[in-house]
């Protein structure tokens, strides 16, 4: 990735632009450093549309919002097409002169895993096809959380919500998650990313990067949640590591079509110490059978990435495009 | 003002509609095209494409997300209009009531077609009343002329009181029909609407408001309340804008309702829309044989006009209120249903009954209105009626 998305510490500390104190979120929940990480990584104005979830209810209840920059929710659904229509108004209001041209504006969309994997990703796709310049960012807790812990097609193999619980006869959930990241940039999308909030700098240089493309891009941002995977208020962070190092939640990027894997654990750790960290997959300790099909997963998308990283090798295109 | 001002053109419904949003050049419009609302989008389409338009279009992927993107855009301060019909207004269903209670001045092109199952893609109302406690204006038009002119009224209207408006058409026999519209010169509309001037919008990041945020029990009654009070008073506004319309561009469209032939009237008939013009023949027929009969075309019916219903109705014996859908609650159609209930307070409240009638396009010939005003004649003679019939169907 090019060096001139990097931001200093120091100066992100500096502009330190986030959710003001007294929102609901859960204690331990990593989204509000994920808003205060994106807020303060953009060099331009934002506007902020907010798909229904936890990040919606909890920063928004009236009369205490919580955002420092515009903000609009309409729905659960909708947010890309709420956004694809704020950013269709920004356009005509500057060609009407309504709005001095100068003045630029980046509009991004903050989606959960159910409002993007699922009964969103019909909007997404569509507002992605239109083209309309927006940064959407999912932040992917893997499951319906807000509604109290249901599965999604995020939820991972195994995992035990309310809607796929743990019985005498089924272990959790029966299918692996869906590839969003590949589905997004099966789009022909200019700038699509996967990141997590343990991962501070890649997060940051991967937002600002998206902001400094015209046209839609999408990053999806691993966002642990206390409540829904059960494990300790302080290990959020830690949670999200162990998926990165375990190969779980690989760091990579597509660049106009073009793959890069932008981590690559030196010594992965097995995965059980990703599975033993949260009571959604207490019981997978008792069906090997079922991590195995975890292993086999992992290992699939891994291929995968792997093979897809050498197209540029095959075309013999340098690094940065 | 001067009729010049005013040109005669032949055009459809759709055509009218499309050329109405031409002339007001909205700063968004998001749409997805259906039968019998498709030519809308198709024109518009093309005066973006020429250019004679400098409106973003936004061509989403279905009419969900139509209705979510006119929300994000009216909520940055453009102004912003859509079309649809039937089945698309029903998938708009859940955004329709958002864009009304963030108060937002939508302005949508409606052709009314039935709803389904079974799928028919024809005349009735079961879809704009499927949506009547949206929290939208609802202006139901006779003819390609008055839905021209109503669609820039309601750009008027909804600014003023910051609700949004749907106007509506019938499908096909207006949408597709051609007739003389007597239209505004392009800069008339545009000076006479100006530029829409928002209290807030999204875009101005230097004030940053949130829109749409999450109301527990402590307020959400206060602000419906609120959204309640703004219906009520987009009565007076629309009666302001229409009257000065009328005045402005000579013209004498109704506010709420057309009278016809009410002066003397002993019994009437409350028709919507496009029936409205054969219901009018079938009353010049009775009255010239001598029959006290007169006819209110319902025009607005949300905010529901219950004041001018009482006063246009306090005299008469008899009335046959007219459905183009049924609640499916056997009880009638939701058109008598209001106006039953708005006569409730009258000192003499006259007898009602109820003709469903057009469902799914059916055809409303001169016949059955004749039937209809004879059965509200015998109804006015004391016999004793069901309250609700089915006019044109066979059982």
């Amino acid at each position: 990735m090019a060096d001139n998305f990097s931001i200093s510490l120091k100066e992100l500390a500096k502009r330190n632009k986030g959710l003001a104190s007294g929102h609901r979120a859960c204690a331990g929940c990593p989204f509000p450093a994920i808003i205060r990480m994106t807020l303060s990584a953009s060099d331009y104005p934002v506007v902020v549309a907010n798909a229904t979830g936890c990040m919606e209810v909890t920063t928004s209840i009236f009369p205490f919002g919580a955002w420092p920059v515009p903000w609009i929710h309409s729905a659960f659904e909708n947010v890309a097409a709420t956004i694809s229509g704020v950013e269709a108004a920004y356009k005509a209001l500057v060609r009407k002169g309504e709005i001095p041209s100068d003045k630029k504006v980046k509009f991004i969309a903050f989606g959960g895993d159910g409002g993007t994997y699922d009964i969103g990703l019909q909007a997404l796709s569509g507002a992605v096809e239109r083209g309309h310049n927006f940064l959407y960012i999912l932040y992917d807790n893997e499951g319906y959380m807000n509604t109290g812990i249901q599965r999604s097609s995020s939820t991972p193999y195994g995992a035990s919500t309310t809607t796929s619980p743990v019985g005498k006869v089924l272990p959790g959930k029966l299918q692996h998650k869906k590839p969003i990241v590949d589905i997004m940039a099966a789009h022909g999308m200019p700038y699509v990313a996967q990141a997590s909030v343990s991962h501070w700098n890649d997060y940051v240089k991967k937002v600002r990067k998206a902001l400094s493309i015209e046209g839609p891009t999408f990053i999806a941002v691993y966002s642990p949640c206390v409540p829904g995977w059960g494990y300790p208020e302080n290990k959020s962070i830690e949670v999200a590591k162990i998926a990165v190092e375990t190969g779980f939640w690989p760091l990579y990027e597509v660049e106009n079509g073009y793959y890069k894997i932008n981590y690559r654990p030196r010594n992965p750790l097995p995965i059980e110490e990703f599975l033993k960290s949260q009571v959604r997959f207490a019981h997978l300790l008792n069906h090997p059978e079922a991590i195995e099909e975890i292993k086999r997963f992992i290992e699939g998308r891994w291929k995968f990435l792997e093979f897809m990283e050498k197209r540029r090798e095959i075309e013999g295109i340098k690094e940065d495009v | 003002m001067s009729e010049i001002l005013k040109t005669r053109q032949a055009l459809t419904g759709n055509e009218a509609f499309a050329y109405a949003m031409k002339q007001i050049n909205p700063d968004v419009v998001a749409a997805y095209p259906i039968t019998p609302a498709t030519e809308i989008v198709q024109i518009f389409s093309k005066y973006v494409a020429d250019g004679e338009v400098d409106t973003e279009f936004v061509a989403v992927e279905s009419e969900h997300s139509a209705m979510s993107a006119c929300i994000g855009a009216s909520a940055a301060g453009a102004r912003v209009m859509t079309g649809t019909s039937s089945q698309g207004l029903a998938l708009m269903h859940e955004m329709l009531y958002i864009a009304s209670a963030l108060r937002l001045p939508i302005v949508l092109a409606e052709v009314n077609r039935a709803l389904s199952a079974p799928i028919n893609i024809h005349c009735d109302h079961s879809d704009t009343m499927g949506s009547r406690d949206s929290g939208w204006i609802q202006i139901y038009c006779e003819n390609a002329n008055e839905g021209y002119h109503s669609l820039i009224q309601a750009v008027k209207i909804a600014e003023t009181v910051n609700l949004p408006v749907m106007v509506t058409l019938d499908g096909f026999i207006i949408s597709h029909g051609m007739e003389v519209v007597e239209t505004l010169d392009t800069d008339v509309v545009r000076q006479y609407l100006g530029k829409r001037k928002p209290m807030y919008n999204v875009l101005d990041y230097e004030n940053p408001i949130m829109v749409g945020p999450l109301d527990l029990p402590d307020y959400y009654f206060e602000h419906k309340r609120q959204q309640i009070e703004a219906m009520r008073k987009a009565k007076a506004v629309i009666e302001e804008v229409i009257t000065d319309y009328n005045k402005r561009f000579c013209f004498d469209f109704p506010v709420f309702a057309e009278a016809y032939r009410m002066e003397d009237a002993e019994y009437a008939i409350l028709v919507m829309s496009s029936a409205a013009g054969t219901m009018k023949e079938a009353v010049d027929i009775m009255r010239e044989k001598g029959e006290k009969v007169g006819l209110v075309r319902l025009k607005v019916f949300r905010p529901f006009p219950f004041e001018v219903l009482q006063e246009l109705f306090k005299n008469v014996k008899a009335i046959g209120v007219m459905d183009r859908a049924d609640s499916v609650n056997t009880m009638g159609g939701p058109v008598f249903n209001e106006v039953r209930s708005a006569l409730y307070d009258l000192n003499s409240r006259p007898r009602i009954m109820n003709f469903v009638f057009g469902l799914g396009g059916r055809d409303f010939p001169l016949s059955d209105a004749l039937y209809i005003i004879n059965r509200v004649k015998e109804l006015k003679e004391g016999k004793s009626l069901d309250f609700v019939e089915y006019v044109g169907v066979r059982e």
